[in-house]
C-alpha cells in the first residue's frame, strides 16, 4: 500500500465528482445587538453559573482573598510559567512548571492557578491559547480543581469575537483548550455527573476595576 | 452490527426492536428530554436560521474545493510537524493506524470516541494485530466491556440502563468496591480506571471534529475531558477524519462551534473543545498524524442531489426528532450511522449497491421534522426520497415497478381510472371485515402489514357527483336563497 498512491487517487476522485460545481455565496456573519460592558459581564456570570462552577467578581485588592476561597482546603498548588506572583496568597505549597513537571507530579497536585486568552460571555466559554500565565495543555487537566483568574477586559460578547481574539495565537500555531464549566458526562440515563476525567471543579475569578494592571 | 454495513434490511431488524417495549420506553424518554432541551438551547440565538444557512453554505464552500482545502491542510500539518497519510477506503485507514502502532511496538492504546474509527471497524483490525484499543468515552467504554455496538451518535450506549452498566462494572473492572447503581458512582469507577491508562498510555487514536485548511488545525468536542486526556498526555497521536471536516479559514471555526453544542447536546457549549495544530515543542505528543479518509465519500460528492450529506457534523439531532428513530432504535439501522443522517449517509457511502443498506432511505415517514432540526440544513426529506428513486431503478423491471406502470396508466385518464376503481370494488368483496381491509394478497401485502386499508365504498365521488347533477332542481341553482 502507498499513501502516495491513494493520496493522487482520492484527489482525482474529488476533481471528477467536483466538475461544474459552484461555489456558493456566504451570508454575512449575524451578530447580537450591542452591549453594554456591564451587560456582557451580567451574561458571563449567568451561564458560569449555570454550569455550577463558581464565580466571584473581585476588585483587585479583593483577589488575593478570592483566590484563597477558591483553592479552599487545596494546598499542593501548580502555576505555569509567566503567571503573576502577586495572584497567590501564602501558606501553599506553590510548585511552578519550571522545568517542566511530570505526569505523576500533576497527578499529586491538589489544583493549579492559571489565567486566560479571552472568555466569551454568551457560551460561559474560557479559552486557552497556552500564552504565559496559561501554561501547557496538561497543567489545568490533570489536577482536580482548576482556580481560573480572568480580567473583565478579557471578556467579549460571543463566540466570533472570541475565535477572532485568538487568531493570531492559531496562526502562530499554538493550541486552543476551550473549557466552559467543569468536565461532565449524562451518559447513564441521560444524568448530569459532574467531573469525570479532566478538573472535577472550575472556580472563575473575575477582577474588575481601572486600578487593576494584572498580566494575562 | 459492525462498521457500515448492515447485516439484514431496515424492515426486519426494525420489526424486533418495536416489538420490545422496554427499549421503546428507554429511546422515548431519551429522545423527548433531549428535543425538549435543546429547543430550549436553539431559541436563545436570535439568529438561529442565519446561523445555519451559514454553516450550510460554509460547509458547500469548502465541499466545492475540496482538493485545494485537502492539499492545504496537509501543507499546513506537515509545516507543524505533523504527518499526513491518505486511505481511499477502510482497509488502508486500518492499517495505516496499525502500522504506526506496530512502528513504536505498542500493544494497548487509548482511543477518544470516534465514529469515524467504527466505521472502519478500527479495533477489531487492532485486535488482530495483537493491539487493544481502550475506549475511554464513558458510553464508549460501556458498550465495548458489554461487547455491544453504539446505538445513538451522542449517547453510545442509550439502549442500557443503569442496573445494568452496574453489573458489567462490577464484573469488568474488577473495582474492589462494590458499586451501587448510582451515575456519579459508576462514572468514578470509570475515572479509576482509567486514570492510569491516561497518565502512562503511548498513544492514542482520535478522530476530529473540524480541521481547518488554512492552519492545519484539528479539533475535538467533548464534554467528559477524556478527550482531552487523549490528545495531550501520549507521546503519539493518531486522528483519523473523513474528507468532509475540513473547514476553509480558522474563522469558520466560529459558526459551527455556535451550532454544534446546542443541536446534540442541548448545551450552550459543550464542556471541553481541544485545538491543536501539528505538534506542540514542550506540549502535548511530539508525534502527530493525520489520516484523510475517502471511503465513500467522494462517491456522494460526485452526486449533485446527494453531495450535501457530506455538510453533516453528526450532532445526532436528527435522530432526537425522528419519530422512527424513536421506536425503531439504532441499532435497526444496522450502521454505525443510524436515525435519519443514517439512511442517506450509510447507503450512499456503500454506493448504493449494499442490499440492505438499499432499505434505509424506506426508514422514514417524511414527515420533515430532522430537516427543521438539522443546523447545516441537510435536506433529508429530499434526499431519501432520491435515493428510494435510485434503489428502485437498480432493481430494473420487477413486479413492483409493473404494478406501478400500470397505476400510472389507469390514473393518466378519468375514464381509466373509474373503471380500475369498479373492478377493485368488485375483487376487494372477500378482503373486507367492517368495512376494513387488514390483508392484501401477494405483493400488495406489504401495504398491509403494518395498517388497516379502507375498503372502497359502494359509490365513487364521480358516480355520486354525476347522479346529483342529472336530479331535477340539483346543481348551482341549488343554492338559491
Amino acid at each position: 500500500m502507498s499513501t502516495a498512491e491513494a493520496r493522487l487517487e482520492v484527489l482525482t476522485r474529488i476533481n471528477r465528482a467536483k466538475e461544474g460545481a459552484q461555489t456558493p455565496e456566504r451570508p454575512p456573519y449575524p451578530r447580537a445587538a450591542a452591549q453594554t460592558r456591564e451587560e456582557v459581564l451580567h451574561t458571563f456570570q449567568d451561564r458560569i453559573e449555570d454550569y455550577r462552577a463558581g464565580f466571584v467578581r473581585v476588585a483587585p485588592p479583593g483577589l488575593l482573598e478570592a483566590v484563597r476561597t477558591a483553592l479552599g482546603g487545596a494546598r499542593r498548588v501548580v502555576v505555569p510559567g509567566g503567571l503573576d506572583a502577586v495572584w497567590l496568597p501564602d501558606g501553599l505549597d506553590v510548585r511552578r512548571d519550571e522545568p517542566f513537571l511530570t505526569h505523576a507530579e500533576l497527578d499529586g497536585a491538589d489544583a493549579v492557578v492559571t489565567g486566560c486568552a479571552v472568555a466569551v460571555a454568551t457560551t460561559g466559554t474560557i479559552i486557552l491559547d497556552h500564552g504565559p500565565g496559561q501554561g501547557r495543555r496538561v497543567l489545568t487537566l490533570v489536577p482536580d480543581l482548576h482556580v481560573c483568574i480572568i480580567r473583565a477586559d478579557q471578556i467579549v460578547p460571543d463566540v466570533l469575537d472570541g475565535v477572532q481574539a485568538v487568531a493570531a495565537a492559531v496562526r502562530a500555531g499554538r493550541p486552543l483548550t476551550w473549557i466552559s464549566g467543569g468536565s461532565a458526562t449524562s451518559d447513564i440515563e441521560l444524568v448530569r455527573v459532574e467531573g469525570v476525567h479532566g478538573p472535577r471543579r472550575l472556580q472563575v475569578i473575575v477582577v474588575d476595576g481601572p486600578a487593576w494592571r494584572g498580566r494575562g | 452490527m459492525s462498521g457500515l454495513h448492515p447485516s439484514r434490511p431496515f424492515p426486519e431488524a426494525a420489526r424486533e426492536a418495536v416489538g420490545n417495549p422496554q427499549l421503546r420506553a428507554n429511546l422515548r424518554k431519551v429522545t423527548n428530554t433531549i428535543r425538549e432541551k435543546r429547543l430550549r438551547a436553539v431559541e436563545e440565538l436570535p439568529h438561529w436560521e442565519e446561523l445555519r444557512q451559514l454553516g450550510a453554505a460554509t460547509k458547500d464552500a469548502s465541499l466545492a474545493n475540496l482538493s485545494d482545502r485537502l492539499l492545504e491542510l496537509e501543507a499546513s500539518v506537515v509545516a507543524r510537524g505533523g504527518r499526513v497519510h491518505w486511505a481511499r477506503d477502510a482497509a488502508e485507514a486500518r492499517e495505516l493506524v496499525a502500522q504506526i502502532a506496530q512502528a513504536h511496538q505498542v500493544t494497548e492504546l487509548i482511543k477518544v470516541k470516534s465514529i469515524t474509527s467504527d466505521e472502519i471497524e478500527l479495533n477489531a483490525a487492532l485486535d488482530a494485530h495483537g493491539i487493544h484499543a481502550i475506549e475511554t468515552d464513558l458510553a464508549e467504554l460501556i458498550v465495548q466491556l458489554s461487547h455491544d455496538t453504539p446505538s445513538h451518535i451522542l449517547v453510545p450506549a442509550i439502549h442500557r440502563n443503569r442496573a445494568e452498566i452496574q453489573a458489567l462494572f462490577n464484573r469488568e473492572l474488577g473495582d474492589p468496591q462494590h458499586l451501587s447503581d448510582e451515575p456519579a458512582v459508576l462514572a468514578g469507577a470509570a475515572r479509576r480506571y482509567l486514570r492510569q491508562k491516561f497518565l502512562t498510555t503511548k498513544m492514542a487514536v482520535s478522530g476530529a471534529n473540524f480541521a481547518v485548511a488554512e492552519t492545519g488545525t484539528v479539533c475535538v468536542v467533548e464534554s467528559e475531558g477524556n478527550g482531552r486526556m487523549c490528545v495531550t498526555l501520549p507521546e503519539v497521536l493518531v486522528s483519523i477524519m473523513g474528507i468532509e471536516k475540513v473547514l476553509q479559514t480558522w474563522e469558520d471555526i466560529s459558526v459551527f462551534m455556535e451550532v454544534l453544542p446546542r443541536s446534540s447536546t442541548a448545551e450552550r457549549m459543550n464542556p471541553y473543545t481541544s485545538f491543536w495544530s501539528g505538534v506542540t515543542p514542550g506540549d502535548g505528543p511530539q508525534e502527530f498524524h493525520l489520516i484523510l479518509l475517502d471511503n465513500g465519500r467522494t462517491d456522494v460528492l460526485a452526486d449533485e442531489v446527494g453531495r450535501q450529506t457530506l455538510r453533516c457534523i453528526r450532532c445526532s439531532a436528527c435522530l432526537n426528532v425522528c419519530p422512527v428513530y424513536e421506536r425503531a432504535g439504532g441499532h435497526a439501522y444496522g450502521s454505525v450511522y443510524p436515525g435519519p443522517i443514517g439512511a442517506i449517509l450509510t447507503p450512499q457511502l456503500l454506493n448504493m449497491t449494499d442490499k440492505n443498506a438499499n432499505t434505509l432511505p424506506g426508514a422514514s415517514s417524511l414527515c420533515g421534522a430532522c430537516y427543521d432540526a438539522c443546523p447545516v440544513r441537510i435536506n433529508i426529506p429530499q434526499v431519501l426520497i432520491y435515493l428510494r428513486g435510485e434503489a428502485n431503478d437498480q432493481k430494473g423491471v420487477t413486479l413492483e415497478s409493473l404494478a406501478m406502470q400500470g397505476m400510472r396508466y389507469a390514473m393518466s385518464e378519468g375514464w381509466r381510472f373509474e373503471g380500475a376503481v369498479k373492478l377493485a370494488r368488485l375483487g376487494q368483496g372477500p378482503l373486507v371485515r367492517n368495512g376494513q381491509i387488514t390483508a392484501l394478497p401477494g405483493l400488495l401485502g406489504g401495504w398491509t402489514q403494518s395498517r388497516d386499508l379502507s375498503a372502497f365504498p359502494p359509490q365513487s365521488f364521480r358516480e355520486w357527483w354525476r347522479t346529483r347533477n342529472a336530479e331535477p332542481g340539483a346543481g348551482s341553482e341549488g343554492g338559491q336563497p
